[in-house]
């Protein structure tokens, strides 16, 4: 047995520590906790408010037994329907969109030019929060689903093109390689050699941007962009607590069978 | 038909990955090309069809300088080259048949390619040339179906189906079994016999190496080391190309194994 192995020999072993230095572990550790306790007890609850409150929520939560479907039944018909042409119309452009800015914004088949300015699109895109758009683009075309529509085409291109360029930088180099070592052109290089390995995460990705554009839609109703939101907002603003119980119940149903079907869909294209 | 003139690579790290490489392959020669892992033997194929550039220095394919080339002309003249991949790459999620069309790329337009309208001359190439490998019945298998042998097979089929004058071909045989390692090298070798096509096909079996080629060329540190008929590859040589080890023991047990299987085949 040599030397440095005897000295290792019925010696406990440990993996090393990420941060080497005790006392800056500890530090760091300690801080972190301080910080926790800190924030915690900055947060200002007035209880006699909550206890007030509480009634409130009661009955918002217990019209969920009795949702009204009925009496504002075109209201709700209608914001559903623009929902859904909002979601469909949005998904469609904004997917289409993002397939070219994707391909630039990979690093590994853009010319650096062209993938400065493709991520840049998708970092002005993600930057700005839907809410913020939509107020922007309702103060430009006014209320109504064309300004929702735009919002969620806008931040489908950010959310798409992004996860896409990171699933083609992470792809198997030597199955693009062999086709462009066949001579092929740049066109039938992508077709070829790429695209077969970004399809399923494609198709995925989009399932699930569908699915959120949908609840998206719901919710920019609410600063004026039209669909099921709005109809959800003036329910909201005359008390209708019944009506809005109908139409959120209507929502995560839509919400939760786009999630079955993409699982379905996502789960046969591996 | 081949011919490589002072050929370098310097990579951007500063690795000198090939240090003026001369090398003359006439047409129907089949070329091993072994040496330590790092040699550079995988840039040196590559520098020839141009997936890595060359710094500097000339790779003739017949009178053309391929290293002069721009994009278009360098497109053509890769259709004269086909290649063949360690681990074999071939697009997983397409068919065996479209792994093997996807070799007459530069040969047709965008639009025939991409709706999957290939000239019917190229597919009757590509049911010959899948028969001739034994995996006509795998034509619609999606190419993660098959086995290591089968994919290597769909590889040489996607090579030759350019209809090329030369075969690059990296480790063929770097990730399957002893067997079928033969039969992959005796099926290249054969193929190329056939068609009179010259190869270099690196490797890192020596023995293996031996029983097929005419010719083997040693490179170390990116530089040409011995190039030789295999029988002159002697412990010694071997020591210069790899560094000091037990030549004797490996090569001569290698040797004594393929006998025993002929006489068993």
């Amino acid at each position: 047995m040599s030397a440095a192995l005897q000295e290792r020999v019925g010696q406990r072993w440990r993996k090393p520590p990420f941060i080497k230095r005790d006392w800056l572990r500890w530090v760091l550790v300690g801080g972190a906790f301080l910080y926790l306790v800190a924030a915690i007890a900055s947060i200002e609850v007035n209880w006699s408010r909550v206890y007030e409150g509480l009634d409130r929520g009661v009955a918002f939560i217990a019209s969920f037994t009795s949702p009204d479907f009925t009496s504002r039944a075109t209201d709700i018909w209608e914001g559903m329907l623009e929902s859904l042409i909002m979601t469909v119309a949005s998904s469609v452009v904004g997917i289409l969109i993002s397939i070219p800015i994707g391909l630039g914004a990979a690093r590994n088949i853009a010319p650096l030019p062209v993938y400065v300015i493709c991520r840049g699109i998708v970092a002005v895109s993600r930057a700005l929060q839907e809410i913020i758009v939509a107020i922007l683009l309702v103060a430009i075309f006014g209320f109504g689903p064309l300004a929702g529509f735009l919002t969620l085409s806008f931040a489908t291109i950010g959310f798409l093109s992004k996860l896409l360029a990171e699933d083609i930088e992470s792809m198997d180099k030597s199955q693009a390689e062999a086709i462009r070592s066949t001579g092929s052109r740049w066109m039938q290089w992508i077709n070829y050699g790429v695209q077969p390995q970004f399809m399923p995460r494609l198709i995925g990705l989009s399932m699930y941007r569908i699915d959120i554009n949908f609840r998206e839609s719901a919710i920019l109703g609410l600063v004026g962009a039209g669909g099921i939101g709005a109809t959800l907002n003036t329910a909201f603003d005359r008390y209708e607590f019944d009506t809005a119980a109908a139409i959120l119940i209507l929502i995560i149903g839509t919400v939760m069978f786009l999630e079955y079907v993409s699982g379905l869909i996502r789960a046969r294209v591996q | 038909m081949l011919r490589l003139v002072e050929l370098d690579k310097t990579y951007p790290t500063g690795d000198k990955a090939l240090k003026s490489v001369d090398l003359e392959v006439p047409q129907g020669q089949v070329l091993a090309l072994i040496g330590p892992s790092g040699a550079g033997k995988s840039t040196l194929i590559r520098c020839i069809n141009r997936l890595v550039e060359p710094t500097s220095g000339s790779v003739f394919l017949g009178d053309v300088d391929l290293t002069k080339l721009g994009s278009g002309a360098l497109r053509r003249e890769r259709r004269r080259m086909g290649m063949i991949f360690q681990e074999y790459a071939l697009v997983e999620r397409l068919t065996v048949m479209e792994n093997v069309l996807s070799g007459r790329l530069g040969y047709v337009g965008f639009w025939r390619s991409f709706t999957r309208r290939f000239p019917q001359s190229d597919v009757d190439e590509a049911f010959r040339l899948l028969d001739r490998v034994g995996l006509l019945e795998m034509a619609d298998k999606r190419a993660d179906e098959l086995s290591g042998g089968q994919r290597q097979r769909v590889g040489i089929c996607r090579a030759l189906i350019q209809n090329p004058a030369l075969l690059l071909v990296d480790e063929p045989t770097a990730s399957l079994d002893p067997k079928t390692s033969r039969q992959i090298m005796r099926l290249i070798c054969e193929l190329c016999a056939e068609r009179d096509l010259a190869a270099i096909i690196n490797i890192h079996d020596v023995a293996l190496a031996q029983m097929f080629v005419q010719r083997v060329v040693g490179l170390r540190f990116g530089a040409i080391e011995f190039d030789g008929p295999p029988d002159a590859l002697t412990p010694d040589v071997l020591t210069r190309i790899y560094g000091e080890e037990d030549w004797e023991a490996t090569i001569e047990k290698v040797e004594g194994e393929d006998e025993d299987e002929m006489v068993t085949a």
